[in-house]
């Protein structure tokens, strides 16, 4: 079959439209991306390879040498001994950690233990609030439904506060 | 109470004492803390070490009136030792330089390590399986800490460290085990295998990077964070321990029908080299009191009780076998005092 909008070269883009009515369109590889109906598959030519690869490796090493303004530790250092400098590191860093913190925990990434006595009310409930709603997760998984309302009682009433 | 006291007694963990005491040598439950505002130890300079030292020792003596405090940076090699044979702080804190010190209370029960990899390392450590009554004791110690001074903690990740690994709840909740008939068996590397599918971490008598001589494994929780340190001493209590209990007494069981003579031989064989070798080494000594613990609560064994059976565990170990003596003394020499001493104790 030939392109219908060429007539010369060879249709192997077969389009149906449904709407308004019903109507097939039978065009060449190169009619077809001219018209937006395909992008034609390119390989990246070597400079853009390179491009990217540069781009990425600066992206690497930025964040190796991101430093903690209260403790100066690098990125780079705390990869090094795998300790890190100071409790303000875990906001520094915290979206380059947290892929290293998920791996290490099972994929979680929220606290949901035990709060300071002397810690911000706000804080208390928020956390108790998280562990609720994985509880009331649990329960519902588990088809134990009793307690599934017991739990959703306690998230109302936290929500309520 | 000083650091002599200490080897008069066979302390907390090795009464052989508590649940499961036949299997179960010791569980122990450890919290990590730091104090809000300062920097971790890795980027801290010697005066910020002493500052957090000063802080907390004088938070943590005034809490604890009848503990035992010890700075570790005045006390000399063999002491330090001592506590890590002790398991009353760890090979790091011991090897560690600058301020640094640690708390233990009368029973050696808990101990509060300061400036370890944490600036404060609260450890509950008792005989037997008994993790309820060591998380009341450290959950209470903690809060007592924590009163006065503010603990870094972050909404989303809890209780900062200076591992990523710890954070969250900061627990570590440990067990030490015997497992003498399933390494007989054969069938100690599946136990093994199963518990790291789990998510614990199976390791020898000292943690860390430690062999597992004499049969006694450790095993510990990995995960810390998005779980609350009732979820996770639950598992113990629940799942983990009692099933491992079970796979051990059974192989001993097992063992007692079809190979008796084996697993007799087994016992009174390492009996006949306590009792009359000229040299032993910590670790042969531990290999070879490991039959004897399983002949003791078989009812196979019954020239010694359990007792009897922790003093010669802890006593033969290089600081105690020292501090026993009164001198320094180098590796060959502590073969023969070793051998000597276990002479002694088997024949009266």
């Amino acid at each position: 079959m030939q392109c219908e909008r060429c007539h010369q070269a060879k249709a192997t883009v077969h389009i149906t439209d449904t709407v308004p009515e019903k109507t097939e369109r039978h065009l060449c590889e190169d009619c077809a991306e001219s018209e937006g109906v395909i992008v034609k598959h390119q390989h990246p030519t070597t400079n853009e390879v390179l491009q990217q690869f540069l781009k990425h490796k600066m992206a690497a090493s930025g964040r190796d040498e991101i430093v903690c303004p209260k403790c100066s530790l690098s990125f780079h250092e705390f990869q090094l001994k795998g300790q890190l400098g100071c409790p303000h590191d875990y906001t520094v860093f915290r979206e380059f950690l947290l892929p290293l913190i998920e791996r290490a925990h099972e994929g979680r990434t929220r606290h949901i233990g035990k709060v300071p006595k002397t810690a911000d009310e706000a804080i208390h409930r928020q956390t108790d609030l998280v562990r609720l709603r994985r509880e009331l997760r649990d329960a519902v998984a588990d088809e134990n439904y009793e307690r599934a309302a017991q739990v959703r009682d306690q998230i109302r009433t936290l929500e309520g506060a | 109470m000083n650091l002599d006291d200490l080897t008069r007694s066979t302390g907390e963990w090795l009464k052989g004492e508590g649940l499961m005491s036949d299997v179960v040598i010791s569980s122990r439950i450890r919290l990590a803390r730091n104090l809000a505002e300062r920097p971790f130890l890795n980027t801290a300079s010697e005066s910020d070490q002493t500052e957090i030292y000063r802080c907390l020792a004088n938070e943590v003596t005034a809490a604890d009136d009848d503990a035992m405090f010890i700075d570790l940076d005045e006390v000399d090699a063999i002491d330090r030792e001592l506590l890590v044979e002790r398991n009353l702080i760890s090979c790091q804190h011991a090897a560690a330089r600058g301020s640094r010190g640690v708390s233990v209370s009368p029973g050696e029960t808990r101990s509060l390590m300061i400036n370890e990899e944490d600036h404060l390392r609260i450890q509950g450590l008792r005989s037997g399986f008994q993790l309820d009554a060591i998380w009341e004791e450290v959950d209470r110690a903690d809060d007592a800490v924590a009163a006065s001074l503010p603990m870094a903690f972050d909404s989303q990740f809890g209780y900062l460290t200076a591992c990523p690994t710890n954070v969250g709840t900061g627990i570590r909740v440990s067990v030490m085990l015997h497992l003498p008939a399933l390494r007989l068996t054969k069938e100690i590397e599946r136990v093994a295998r199963a518990a790291r599918d789990m998510h614990l971490a199976v390791r020898g008598v000292h943690g860390e990077g430690t062999e597992a001589v004499g049969d006694l494994y450790q095993l510990s929780n990995q995960t810390t964070l998005g779980k609350t340190e009732r979820e996770i001493i639950d598992s113990f209590s629940t799942a983990i321990i009692p099933r491992i209990v079970e796979y051990e007494r059974a192989a001993r069981d097992t063992l007692a029908r079809k190979q008796p003579v084996r697993l007799d031989d087994k016992i009174w064989r390492a009996y006949g080299l306590l009792s009359n070798a000229r040299r032993l080494s910590t670790g042969e000594t531990h290999t070879l009191l490991s039959p004897l613990r399983m002949g003791i609560f078989m009812g196979r064994f019954t020239k010694f009780d359990v007792k009897r059976w922790n003093e010669l565990f802890l006593f033969t170990q290089p600081a105690h076998l020292q501090k026993l003596h009164g001198v320094s003394m180098g590796e060959r020499e502590r073969a023969i005092a070793r051998s000597d001493y276990l002479r002694d104790r088997l024949e009266n």
